[in-house]
């Protein structure tokens, strides 16, 4: 076979018909799960898109919103209400700034949140390893009913069981929510267009370092707490101040990263971040910096995303920055037309790069 | 940040890009960052986007993670596999997929696999956990064998037997000989390795520019250490000189870290040849442990099945690695291989030369041939 190498227009020309055929896509390949499926990057959607919501498809479920936005009445005409759930299965169960129960409340509040909810009751369901701690037990409890409370939100069913040991690390929790969305309208990860602006509430990637660093015994000396929190409030007094925002996201599993490319792929539009302009805590930079891992894929569980158009900006940060979850929020970039799918990154040193996706755990680098 | 931000400034980079532009008007170069770090750091802040057009830059086999060959993947997953083992591994190492997948496919399917940021940690698995087997796959460049002999001295001084060392420890310089003596050869300079020269120091490299006639910039791995590096490269070939040059002098000494040397001697000895992912053998290019270490040496504690397996024919990672090809001239690049189902080690990692044309390179690529305007000019976005 005589070697002809393929000149540079053929291989952009592969690269984009590759591009055009995978956009939007996810395929299942795997025989087996590994926790790359469990790490919010791709591996998670193409087990998503490519079994669970291939199987289970319908119009509501296809909106692959953070909470499912249901019509009451037939045309929605007595309001709409948004359900969602999610298990919580973070170790350790106790973690610098929260734990497993607040994770557990603040989480399927936040999902509410982002579909402009107010949630109005939550189910807890437990699932208990033999031999936990009763004590320990009782801690959980207690953080799950004080969450619940601060959040201004009853936990109005819930579900017991047990199991052998080794079934389970201690203990799981599920949680589920309902709320009712008030406002007309709807938020989605599909609404994103070209010219638009796109905030957050503050510093990224404090959850992920503080229960890495609660885990992994790193030895490092950090100061980091996680930043759980209920985002109800905060995502009120947006929309309050901006009715016409376009989307909100937490961008939980994955990161800010992963986040802003399933709103680029969903609004088929291109976004565009300034480096210097997302917040990022000097803690969680050097803990980065050490570990060799990005803060833009670190997990966040009190973050808001919000895409907003360009006008409404400075309604948009007054009314952030007046809740006391939103004080350091700043806008950090932009949506563009093309390339559509796509997220880019201005380097702090005036450099350009695609950020990805996580693409399977967060997994430190030797070189 | 301390030590982070001065490292990245802006006004630092502009003058330095000036710099380099006015030397490189004349024709085009190639240089060869020799090691992943330096891949890593080109790819996340964009710095193929900050050079001129008339500089290629080339990326290396100096990811330790990505020369692995599938062979020695298979063993190590082999070794997971026995009953009451515990396999330690760095975290990168776990994604890299064998000839029947990855590690941590093999926990997936029940081996108990752990990563960890030191050999130590290691080392304490196996004082906790005295009734199991802990291994150590030890991996990478002379950066990182220092920790795996110190981590042996001290499992030998213990007495701890239920501990071992899977090495598969590569040394630089016979790689880079390898692709110098590459006949068609497209390169013009090396961005030298920054933390394998921490351990080597300088005078290795020292054939490079008497016998090969090309000019070497030890380098950092921030941004502007690599900017520099590559200004300094150009620097020399302007002023017709061919040295070895340390832009990392914060860090790398002359002589190299002469204690770490020394216990790289003490544990482990120079294998006749070894296999590289994409590279093939190359004589004296990797280490074992030495025979007085056999009590701790995996390879000898348990059975692998020890098959090579080749590298796929159609792939052409060899060329790329060696600057011989770019990684879009390749014949399967885009078609057969892409980065969900790779067929070479440069599409495997991400930071692999292929994959990274892919999932990046290819807007500039674009822009470049055809002038498609990429509405991200800064200043719009950011408060």
């Amino acid at each position: 076979m005589t070697f002809k190498p393929q000149t540079l227009d053929e291989a952009l020309e592969k690269i984009e018909k590759v591009r055009r055929i995978r956009q939007g896509k996810f395929y299942l390949r795997d025989d087996t799960i590994t926790m790359s499926h469990g790490s919010g990057g791709k591996a998670m959607h193409n087990l998503i898109d490519g079994l669970i919501g291939a199987t289970f498809s319908n119009p509501i479920l296809d909106r692959l919103d953070d909470a499912a936005v249901i019509p009451l009445g037939d045309q929605g005409q007595n309001g709409r209400l948004a359900f969602t759930t999610d298990s919580y299965v973070v170790s350790p169960l106790f973690f610098p700034g929260g734990d497993i129960g607040r994770l557990a409340i603040h989480g399927t509040i936040n999902d509410l949140a982002t579909a402009g909810a107010e949630p109005l009751a939550l189910s807890v369901a437990l699932i208990l390893e033999e031999g936990l701690s009763m004590d320990l037990l009782r801690r959980v409890i207690d953080s799950l009913k004080s969450a619940a409370d601060e959040a201004g939100v009853s936990i109005v069913t819930g579900d017991t069981k047990v199991v052998d040991r080794g079934s389970a690390d201690q203990l799981f929790i599920n949680t589920a929510g309902v709320g009712l969305i008030h406002r007309p309208g709807h938020l989605s990860t599909f609404h994103a267009r070209s010219g638009d602006l796109v905030l957050i509430n503050g510093p990224v990637g404090d959850h992920g370092i503080a229960v890495m660093m609660a885990r992994e015994a790193l030895e490092l000396e950090l100061d980091v707490v996680s930043d759980t929190a209920p985002l109800h409030s905060l995502a009120a007094a947006l929309l309050d101040a901006v009715p016409e925002a376009r989307c909100l996201k937490d961008p939980t599993r994955g990161g800010l990263a992963t986040c802003l490319n399933e709103i680029a792929i969903n609004s088929e539009v291109g976004i565009a971040l300034t480096e210097t302009a997302i917040p990022v805590s000097p803690q969680v930079r050097g803990a980065c910096e050490i570990l060799g891992i990005d803060p833009l894929t670190i997990a966040n569980e009190g973050k808001l995303v919000a895409v907003i158009p360009a006008a409404a900006e400075a309604a948009a940060l007054a009314a952030l920055r007046g809740h006391p979850l939103g004080r350091q929020a700043c806008t950090i970039g932009e949506v563009i037309g093309e390339p559509a799918g796509m997220v880019f990154l201005r380097t702090e040193i005036g450099g350009t790069r695609v950020l990805d996706m996580l693409v399977g755990d967060p997994l430190p680098r030797i070189c | 940040m301390k030590f982070v931000d001065e490292y990245r400034r802006n006004d630092l980079v502009r003058n330095l890009r000036g710099e380099i532009e006015r030397l490189s008007a004349s024709r085009r170069f190639n240089f060869m960052e020799v090691c992943g770090g330096h891949t890593h750091t080109i790819y996340k802040h964009g710095i193929e986007d900050i050079l001129p057009p008339t500089i290629d830059l080339v990326h290396g086999p100096g990811c330790p993670v990505c020369v692995i060959p599938m062979g020695r993947l298979d063993d190590a997953i082999a070794i997971a596999h026995h009953p009451g083992v515990i396999f330690t591994t760095f975290g990168d190492m776990m994604r890299v997929p064998g000839s029947q997948g990855s590690l941590l496919d093999a926990r997936a399917r029940g081996a108990d696999v752990r990563f960890i940021y030191s050999p130590l940690d290691a080392l304490k698995i196996a004082r906790e956990n005295p009734r199991q087997e802990v291994v150590f796959f030890a991996i990478g460049f002379e950066t990182t064998t220092p920790s795996t002999a110190i981590t042996l001295l001290l499992a030998r001084a213990e007495g701890l037997r239920n501990f071992s060392v899977f090495c598969n420890h590569v040394t630089i310089i016979p790689a880079m000989k390898a692709i110098l003596d590459s006949p068609d050869l497209r390169l013009d300079g090396f961005i030298g390795p920054g933390h394998v020269s921490t351990i080597i120091g300088l005078r290795p490299y020292e054939f490079v520019a008497r016998d090969y006639g090309k000019p070497v910039v030890i380098s950092g791995f921030e941004p502007i250490d690599i900017i520099q590096g590559i200004y300094m490269i150009l620097k020399q070939i302007d002023e017709g000189r061919c040295d070895i040059e340390n832009q990392y002098g914060r860090v790398v000494r002359p002589e190299g870290n002469l204690k770490g040397l020394e216990v790289m001697r003490e544990t482990m000895m120079l294998r006749p040849y070894f296999e590289w992912r994409g590279l093939g053998f190359i004589s004296q290019s990797a280490l074992k442990l030495r025979p007085e270490f056999a009590p701790w040496d995996a390879e000898l504690k348990f059975e692998v099945p020890g098959l090579q397996v080749a590298d796929p024919k159609a792939c052409q990672c060899g060329e790329v690695l060696k600057g011989v090809i770019k990684p879009w001239e390749c014949r399967v690049f885009g078609t057969a291989c892409t980065p969900e189902t790779p067929i070479g080690t440069c599409m495997v990692s991400s930071e692999g030369a292929c994959a990274a044309y892919f999932n990046y390179g290819r807007f500039s690529l674009a822009a470049q041939r055809r002038q498609v305007h990429l509405n991200l000019d800064p200043g719009t976005g950011g408060s």
